[in-house]
């Protein structure tokens, strides 16, 4: 284990009026490491992604990031001190261009000097679309220009929000290798998803997530084999 | 396809250079204009809404927020400019300072109102604007801002001196869309324009950059207001916070295409051009024409005239 992991969340709490949709929830993630976030929906995952990005401040808990308490920071100050995301439904600005949209993050996203953009379009197959406005891509294209985007501030953490939902075999086969060549580049990834072959395939540990806590921890093959997991998310007969 | 960093600087230079030719060139026009054309207060009303249009087209053309009360920063501009005429002899650039002073306090006491989308940020700050005109009128301040009764500058008329300060103002306007439209700053404000939450996620401050598109546009629209008041010298509390000022500029900016630096150009020319050939000699059809217009265009051009050509992916200036 490395001396402090990269992000460690310790008793997250976030309510939307009565309702807690985190309700204690920690982990940590090292950097070069993939957490995949598992769990039924409505268990918490999404909030949890939304709260650490700082779309939402914890009501509870704490998120430390790098060694710092990051808990209900502005989300661009956060974007530029390491951390992005990808949307469940992609946003993209559908108003500009394939290459305006990465080159808004690149400018304000702080990258290191001369973050060549059009080499980011090409490794991720956008490069055909750059002048085209993000409007008339699809929707797995338009997935992949919110990876583009988050890819284009240099974050250390990325936090996926089922990205591979909706992507077509080839298509989630790539997905699933860019992913970890990020991790294995040194970035640390939390990956939320449905698709457990993909988690199996991207991820080193996963948490497993029930309303707002997480209750079991370690990897993907030891999650199937745990009975509590089978009861409450993946159902009886479920194979990997 | 794809082209090199080299090919798109380039690019973005002629970009600047063709926005900057037609501001200069509509800018040049409406002054030489002026030694041709004898009805000057037709010609000084043409550039107040060229520049209207253009400072509305800053706050929603690149923000999406839309203020009916977008006349309440002209109405504050032209009591601003009046009050230290009238109470301090103050001069006449002395005024416009203050009608940019006062536009400016006004935009930043409406700050919140930012907080609100859409219809709602529409009809408050047209109430907020209703609320000014409240205060001005009130006849129980008529020692300070003579009330309904309206204010007379005339130790400052100056008619050519003030219809130049105008075409610098028109000039300030043109420069700060073009300059929008061709910067970073510009594009993370269409950024947050298409989607706030993704536009903050790319290092974007979202309250930043609208605080300062609504300041910028609030002082197009004081300086507007103050040199109206310098110019015309003579008017009501109702004349500065005429809801049409609102209404004219919007329709010009909707009309032509926000976003661009040709559609509020086009709307103004074409639609302030057609009321002074018909508007003044036969109201009724104008109104008529102009009712018709306004319906035929939100039903089948939303995005205004220039997206004749943007929707067939041909970028308009």
């Amino acid at each position: 284990m490395s001396p402090e992991p990269l992000l460690t969340v310790t008793g997250l709490i976030k309510r939307f009026g009565g309702f807690r949709a985190l309700d204690g929830v920690s982990f940590h993630l090292n950097p070069g490491e993939v957490l995949g976030l598992v769990g039924p929906n409505g268990s918490g995952k999404t909030t949890c992604i939304n709260v650490i990005c700082g779309l939402y401040a914890p009501d509870g808990g704490t998120v430390r990031f790098d060694g710092r308490s990051i808990g209900g920071a502005q989300s661009h100050r956060l974007v530029k001190s390491g951390i992005n995301r990808t949307f469940q439904s992609p946003r993209p600005f559908l108003s500009l261009t394939v290459r305006e949209n990465v080159e808004v993050a690149a400018h304000f996203g702080d990258p290191k000097p001369g973050f060549d953009v059009d080499a980011l379009l090409a490794e991720l197959e956008l490069d055909r679309y750059a002048d085209r406005p993000a409007a008339e891509l699809n929707s797995a294209q338009q997935k992949t220009l919110d990876l583009a985007r988050a890819m284009a501030t240099e974050p250390r953490l990325l936090l996926v929000d089922e990205l591979a939902a909706g992507l077509n075999p080839a298509e989630l086969s790539r997905m699933a290798d860019r992913l970890r060549a990020l991790a294995d580049g040194g970035m640390a990834l939390l990956v939320v998803e449905h698709l457990m072959g993909f988690i199996d395939r991207v991820t080193d540990r996963v948490v497993v997530m029930a309303a707002g806590k997480e209750f079991f921890e370690g990897t993907l093959a030891d999650a199937t084999r745990d009975p509590e997991v089978i009861r409450v998310f993946l159902g009886g007969g479920h194979h990997v | 396809m794809r082209d090199t960093a080299r090919e798109a600087g380039a690019r973005h230079r002629r970009r600047v250079l063709l926005d900057g030719a037609i501001a200069a060139a509509v800018v040049i026009v409406m002054g030489v204009l002026r030694g041709v054309w004898s009805n000057e207060l037709m010609l000084f009303n043409f550039i107040a809404f060229l520049a209207l249009s253009q400072g509305l087209n800053i706050i929603y053309g690149f923000t999406g927020y839309l203020p009916f009360g977008y006349v309440g920063f002209y109405g504050a501009g032209a009591y601003g400019f009046s009050l230290v005429v009238m109470h301090l002899h103050a001069s006449a650039m002395v005024g416009m300072a203050a009608a940019a002073g006062a536009a400016l306090v006004l935009a930043v006491i409406l700050l919140p109102l930012l907080r609100l989308s859409g219809a709602y940020f529409a009809i408050a700050s047209m109430a907020a604007a209703q609320a000014v005109y409240e205060i001005v009128a009130n006849p129980d301040l008529e020692a300070v801002t003579k009330g309904p009764y309206g204010v007379s500058l005339s130790e400052v008329f100056a008619p050519a001196f003030s219809y130049y300060v105008a075409l610098g103002i028109l000039a300030l306007a043109l420069a700060l869309v073009v300059w929008l439209r061709n910067s970073r700053f510009g594009m993370a404000l269409q950024a947050i324009r298409d989607d706030p939450v993704s536009a903050a996620m790319a290092g974007v401050s979202v309250v930043k950059g609208r605080t300062v598109a609504w300041i910028l546009s609030a002082l197009i629209a004081g300086l507007v207001g103050g040199v109206f008041a310098w110019h015309i010298s003579v008017f009501y509390p109702d004349t500065a916070f005429d809801l049409s000022v609102s209404i004219f500029s919007t329709v010009f900016l909707l009309f032509g295409g926000a976003t661009t630096l040709t559609g509020p150009l086009l709307g103004v020319f074409l639609l302030y051009g057609f009321y002074n050939v018909i508007g003044i000699a036969v109201p009724q059809y104008f109104q008529l024409a102009y009712g018709a217009l306004i319906v035929l265009l939100v039903l089948f051009l939303p995005n205004g005239l220039v997206s004749l050509l943007t929707n067939r992916g041909i970028r308009v200036p």
